[in-house]
């Protein structure tokens, strides 16, 4: 890795928490491209975005638990379900050609995208963006 | 049971795509759970934790995990998101959502043909 490398990382790592604190999308659909452009595959992609969501996940969910906003139970609820759906997932991922998921994560970009701009558009500053 | 369901379709999506699922457990959260917009944000994070780890597990069995990217990006945008929060809660974001959204679907586009 060379030191142009870490510092572009380390930069747009910085923006895209920025971006995620601000709008309340995850950090995950920023990472993903970033680590692309970086030079990882789209599964390593997929992978490395997860373990670097971790902390700023934790980070945001002790804070909303200080405010009393999050639910415990329903939240361990979900996490625990979800690694069913992970373990397909994960298998799906490493079995279909890499193009085909990397089209198929510019589809959920573009998705995300009419969904902000629909927010943005019908949005009178009353909705909570906290996430 | 319909937790049970959110976090199945949740796990998929994160695993696939490498995402948190929020964008799918926020939207069910509030739409088939009667969850209010801060909880159901808030219960979501707290979700992803679990399944980002259960997804870095597996994904590491496979051998696909970088830890050394993952502390560059991850790192800084912990540091990133605590002051997009603290300054989400000062500024309007209409328009920054707006340029924000564009941005998605160019670099959407760009991944879709490329």
């Amino acid at each position: 890795m060379s030191t142009s490398t870490i510092i572009l990382a380390v930069c747009l790592g910085l923006v895209a928490g920025v971006m995620s604190g601000l709008l309340g999308v995850g950090g995950g659909i920023l990472f993903v491209p970033l680590l692309v452009v970086l030079g990882l595959g789209q599964v390593e992609a997929a992978a490395t975005s997860l373990l670097a969501i971790i902390p700023t996940a934790a980070v945001g969910a002790l804070r909303q638990a200080r405010y009393g906003n999050l639910r415990v139970r329903p939240a361990l609820v979900i996490g625990v379900a979800s690694i069913v759906g992970v373990e397909i997932g994960v298998r799906v991922a490493t079995s279909i050609p890499e193009d085909v998921l990397r089209r198929l994560f510019g589809a959920l970009l573009v998705a995300v995208a009419v969904q902000l701009a629909w927010r943005a558009r019908s949005q009178k500053a009353s909705y909570p963006r906290s996430k | 049971m319909r937790l049970v369901a959110i976090g199945l379709v949740a796990g998929l999506f994160s695993a696939l795509f490498g995402v948190g699922g929020g964008i799918v457990i926020v939207p069910l959260l509030l739409g088939v759970a009667a969850f209010g917009a801060r909880e159901a944000a808030a219960t979501s994070l707290g979700a992803i934790v679990v399944t980002a780890t259960a997804g870095v597990a597996l994904y590491a069995l496979h051998d696909k995990v970088d830890p050394g990217y993952a502390a560059l990006v991850g790192v800084p945008a912990v540091a990133g998101a605590l002051i997009g929060t603290s300054a989400q809660q000062r500024i309007s974001t209409r328009t920054l959502t707006v340029v924000f959204a564009v941005f998605l679907a160019l670099v959407g586009v760009w991944l879709l043909v490329g």
